[in-house]
């Protein structure tokens, strides 16, 4: 035993630093604007007062994350001068000298090692509860996590800090698997206060904790005991929660600027969908709308004048105009989520499944928020994928769900790396991800037969065809002037199919899991 | 896991590590007047899509041979039209006669990385994917690892993704060629090396065991007899071949001439820049290069390389196998890049890629030479501001072989293949164990080329010697080679082996 311990963390420890030495290799490679947000923040955060921080407004790029994370920018703004104190001046917009891009590129990478420590105390979780052949899952579950294709090519190439978060997200997730509820709810709330996406999974750990953790017994049948409530325990709960927030948010509120920092973390002015619209309900709702206007405008139902003028040729969508359905507001976006997520809330209240259905409930959360939120960006479909990796080794449904839509989602990512340059990168990144996944979970379920039906997977081969055209042929062809926009939109709504699907799968497993479970212990 | 996935990923791995070192600096990147090795290939193009083939060896009006002229066999320069040709359906600019000189922009470099990448994928890998799966002994992981680590051997890639060349071409096509000798399909090997030897005449390296190893099996066969027909197919191909190659240039005898002249440019001197090899060495102590005439220098590294390549040869001669083969293509390799004329830096690459073969065998010994080969390069890289996927690749290789290979695990003294010098140790001093020395020599020069690449980069050389580092680089390098090739000329020899390895391979 003592010896497989050492191969599998010597396996670990190897996958780590391979990840960290191809990270490394990507220094150099092309950096999207969230690089010099982070450097304006990195400028700020050093050069300015607390009380300016949510004021300054030199840059476009305004500080739009929660104190906690502008206070880890001005922790790093210290070891930046080191590097090139130059890029901690506010006003030196885009500046990117050679040493900037090693500092923020090093500070992403280095920043993992949290990430890491975070997908090692889930691996342990796996090892801990089934035992005995697991050696092949928890090394499965790390190359999952450490090598996903999402994590690199937004952290590393386009820029952003993910991988530190998620590692803070998963250990929490960890501790909860270790029944170390309070601390994991610290984590979670630290992360809350680094960027405020988690808030879409936050109504899974509410209820969860809520549940599990204040009340402290089930009746026989799993139903809640309504006298177990441990009203201690709320109260510790409740003060670590609040206390994070105090810490974060209390300067701000002592100098009267709460409305000012919501107002930036909270912007409401931007339209229903991005630029690119990322692969949900919205994206199909939008195309309904399209063929609807355009069968309409054929058959002489509707009048072509009378039609708000399409965007789609202009490029960017940042407002699009519904022609036959109605508009949606922020408003309905906001039902619409928490309808979607409703049942799962309601699904582990009455029946949790310890960590494990908790985990489903977070999964579907994010994908619930992610399908039906309000100016959602391409990237949050990460916080689905990271997650249900912890499912997928456990289970088969899960696996096959993972497979749809972990490649869905993250080829509905290509779209962020548009240079020529990265893309051998990304094609290649994506092949060693997807290829891995599907045979190692292959390989695990096994026994269990083949892991994605014949549609499924003429679906996700049609990909192939689909990138072919959008980056190779597209290009060549007359309509590349006239409608550039096409090939996003044909990936988005593309993608959006897989993803929805992976959704409702997600939901019948919640919705189904239990009876299966119940019968595994009558048995 | 299955094994194509495998292979399918570790491949990937590796075009991904070219790509991502593609996207840094080349040559002469944006440094007029004569830029570097990107520019010459650039050049290549322009002159042989615009010139007449009786011309591009030849200076014209409209070839200027001062201005990177063509200086390798016509399979080159053939390559650089079928490129050319290409780049003109992209941007006709790129390969304007003249006034394409000195081009440089960003989609041209994506165009010449792609050139690379092109090449590379169907020439280089798919042979060393061939070699570990049909040449390699282990289970099918230990072969996927053994050409994962070949794959990532970084002074290829930094050369070719980096600086810019396209050894991978030369060396695949000699790997192709050792792979049909191994195979036993002489002919297509025989024609593969001729074709790398027309591509690169710095193969001319690898030409004396090649020629070795066919003639041995032919000897073994018998001389009177089959063997003697088997030579002459041989000896047919290899003409065949090589007229087919130089055939535009066969009509006028003034041709091949002018361009065996450039390609063995003797007037170039000893050595250029900073070589890790004898001379260059040597030259710190005692300035040859002045002292000795022209004649006496040809004379000098001519007698000396041909000492040091024909104890090997003749034993391959004798003992024609695969393994055998293997050790004498590492050992001429060094002993041409240590003593021969005219030696370049990069051409440490010709001696990696044999010693790649052997990494599964003795991995230690073979990972220590691939790193100590890339450090020979580092004034270069530094020069191309390749400082970064420098130390990442090493760093990387370094890791990834020591664990996939399990090679600090493999080095006990019989891995090592010290044969008699083991018994020797053993029985005069029972105590000391030679893997262990090993060991501790191979971490001491890897902290050494550790530290002097660091001093290299952040300290400045003091006034008086400017060349200071880099001379101290290249005699470091030099000491590391001279006892690889003593290693591989005592494991060839003497090792005992070989009956045991030789039946392995067969």
């Amino acid at each position: 035993m003592a010896a497989s311990m050492t191969t599998d963390q010597s396996c670990f420890f190897t996958l780590a630093l391979g990840v960290s030495f191809l990270k490394c290799l990507l220094v150099n490679a092309y950096h999207s604007t969230d690089f010099e947000v982070h450097r304006n923040w990195l400028a700020l955060t050093h050069s300015l007062p607390v009380s300016k921080w949510y004021y300054e407004a030199t840059s476009e790029w305004t500080l739009d994350y929660p104190p906690l994370f502008a206070w880890f920018e001005y922790g790093l703004s210290h070891i930046a001068r080191f590097f090139d104190k130059e890029m901690l001046v506010v006003q030196n917009l885009n500046y990117s000298s050679a040493a900037t891009v090693l500092f923020q590129r090093l500070s992403v990478i280095v920043a993992d090692a949290l990430l890491f420590y975070g997908v090692k105390e889930c691996c342990n979780c796996l090892q801990e509860a089934k035992g005995k052949y697991l050696f092949g899952k928890s090394s499965i579950l790390a190359v999952l996590l450490m090598w996903n294709f999402g994590l690199l090519i937004v952290d590393h190439i386009h820029f952003q800090y993910n991988g530190f978060l998620f590692g803070v997200l998963l250990l929490s997730i960890a501790r909860h698997f270790q029944n170390r509820h309070l601390e994991g709810a610290f984590l979670f709330s630290i992360l809350l206060n680094l960027k405020h996406i988690y808030l879409y999974i936050a109504p899974a750990y509410g209820i969860f904790l809520l549940r599990c953790f204040c009340f402290t017994k089930n009746n026989a049948d799993g139903s809640l005991q309504w006298r177990s409530f441990s009203p201690l325990r709320l109260i510790a709960l409740g003060t670590i929660v609040v206390s994070t927030f105090a810490v974060s948010f209390g300067p701000f509120i002592a100098l009267g600027q709460l409305p000012q920092v919501l107002s930036r973390l909270f912007p409401f002015k931007r339209g229903l969908c991005h630029a690119y619209w990322a692969p949900n309900i919205w994206t199909l709702y939008n195309i309904a709308d399209k063929a609807f206007s355009i069968l309409g405008v054929k058959f002489k139902l509707l009048d072509i004048t009378k039609l708000p003028k399409a965007s789609m040729t202009g490029g960017l969508v940042q407002e699009f105009q519904h022609s036959v359905l109605p508009s949606v507001s922020p408003l309905a976006t906001l039902v619409c989520t928490l309808l979607s997520i409703l049942p799962a809330l309601f699904k582990i209240w009455h029946r949790p499944d310890g960590a494990r259905g908790f985990l489903r409930c977070l999964v579907l959360c994010a994908l619930g928020s992610f399908m039906f939120g309000w100016h959602v960006h391409e990237k949050a479909i990460l916080l689905a994928i990271l997650p249900l990796s912890l499912l997928a080794v456990e289970s088969r449904e899960d696996a096959r769900i993972f497979l749809i839509l972990s490649t869905t989602g993250h080829f509905s990512l290509f779209p962020l790396l548009f240079t020529t340059q990265e893309l051998p990168i990304k094609i290649f990144l994506m092949l060693i991800f997807t290829i891995f996944s599907l045979t190692s979970l292959k390989k695990l379920f096994r026994k269990e037969g083949a892991l994605v039906s014949t549609l499924e997977a003429v679906y996700l081969v049609g990909l192939i065809p689909l990138e072919l055209i959008c980056e190779f042929v597209y290009p060549l062809t007359v309509w590349q002037k006239t409608f550039p926009f096409l090939p996003l939109m044909l990936t988005s709504v593309y993608c959006a199919l897989g993803v929805t699907y992976s959704f409702i799968r997600l939901y019948i497993t919640l919705l189904t899991c239990s009876s299966a479970i119940s019968k595994v212990k009558i048995q | 896991m299955e094994n194509w996935s495998l292979i399918s990923i570790c491949v990937l791995l590796g075009l991904t590590t070219r790509w991502a070192v593609s996207i840094n600096s080349y040559s002469g990147a944006y440094k007029p007047p004569m830029f570097g090795d990107y520019e010459a290939q650039r050049h290549w193009q322009e002159v042989t899509y615009n010139l007449p083939v009786h011309e591009w060896y030849f200076n014209t009006t409209n070839n200027d041979l001062n201005y990177w002229g063509l200086d390798y066999p016509p399979l080159t320069a053939y390559h650089s039209l079928m490129c050319a040709y290409v780049a003109k359906l992209f941007n006709p600019e790129w390969v304007e006669l003249h006034a394409s000189r000195g081009y440089e922009s960003h989609s041209h470099k994506l165009f010449m990385r792609a050139t690379v990448l092109f090449a590379d994928i169907l020439i280089y890998i798919p042979a060393v994917l061939l070699y570990c799966f049909y040449l390699c002994d282990g289970s099918p992981k230990q072969k996927v690892a053994t050409a994962l680590c070949i794959l990532l051997y970084p002074g290829l890639i930094l050369i070719d993704y980096g600086h810019f060349q396209y050894n991978s071409v030369s060396l695949g096509l000699a790997l192709w060629g050792i792979l049909g000798l191994g195979l036993g399909w002489d002919l297509c090997g025989s024609i593969a090396f001729t074709l790398a030897l027309n591509y690169k005449q710095m193969e001319l390296y690898h030409a004396l065991p090649f020629f070795c190893f066919l003639l041995g099996k032919c000897i073994k066969q018998g001389l009177t007899g089959r063997g003697f027909l088997r030579l002459a197919k041989i000896s047919l191909t290899v003409l065949v071949t090589f007229a087919l190659c130089w055939l535009p240039f066969l009509c006028n005898p003034e041709q091949p001439l002018q361009i065996l002249h450039r390609l063995f440019p003797v007037d170039r001197g000893l050595f250029e820049d900073k070589v890790a090899n004898t001379w260059c060495s040597l030259n710190v102590l005692i300035k040859i290069k002045t002292l000795l005439s022209r004649e006496t220098q040809l004379f000098l590294s001519f007698a000396l390389t041909v000492l040091f390549i024909l104890p090997s040869s003749i034993k391959l001669l004798f003992r024609p196998t695969l393994w055998q083969f293997k050790l004498a293509l590492v050992n001429s390799s060094l002993a041409f890049f240590l003593f021969s004329f005219q030696v370049h830096e990069k051409s440490i690459l010709l001696a990696a890629l044999p010693v790649c073969l052997v990494i599964n065998e003795i991995p230690l010994i073979a990972i220590w030479f691939l790193l100590t080969s890339t450090f020979s390069m580092l004034p270069l890289l530094l020069k191309d501001g390749l400082l970064l996927p420098y130390v990442v690749t090493s760093l990387a290789f370094l890791f990834l072989s020591l664990y996939l290979l399990s090679a600090l695990e493999r080095s006990v003294d019989e891995e090592l293949r010290l044969g008699i010098l083991h018994k020797l140790s053993q029985h005069c001093l029972p105590k000391l164990k030679l893997g262990q020395i090993i060991k501790a020599k191979f971490w001491l020069s890897l902290v050494a080329m550790a530290g002097l690449s660091f001093t290299c980069v952040w300290l400045e050389p003091p006034a008086r010697f400017p060349d200071l580092f880099p001379v101290l680089v290249s005699v470091l390098s030099f000491l590391h080679f001279l006892g690889f090739v003593i290693y591989f000329n005592y494991v060839q020899l003497w090792d005992p082996q070989k009956q045991k390895s030789q039946k392995k391979t067969n």
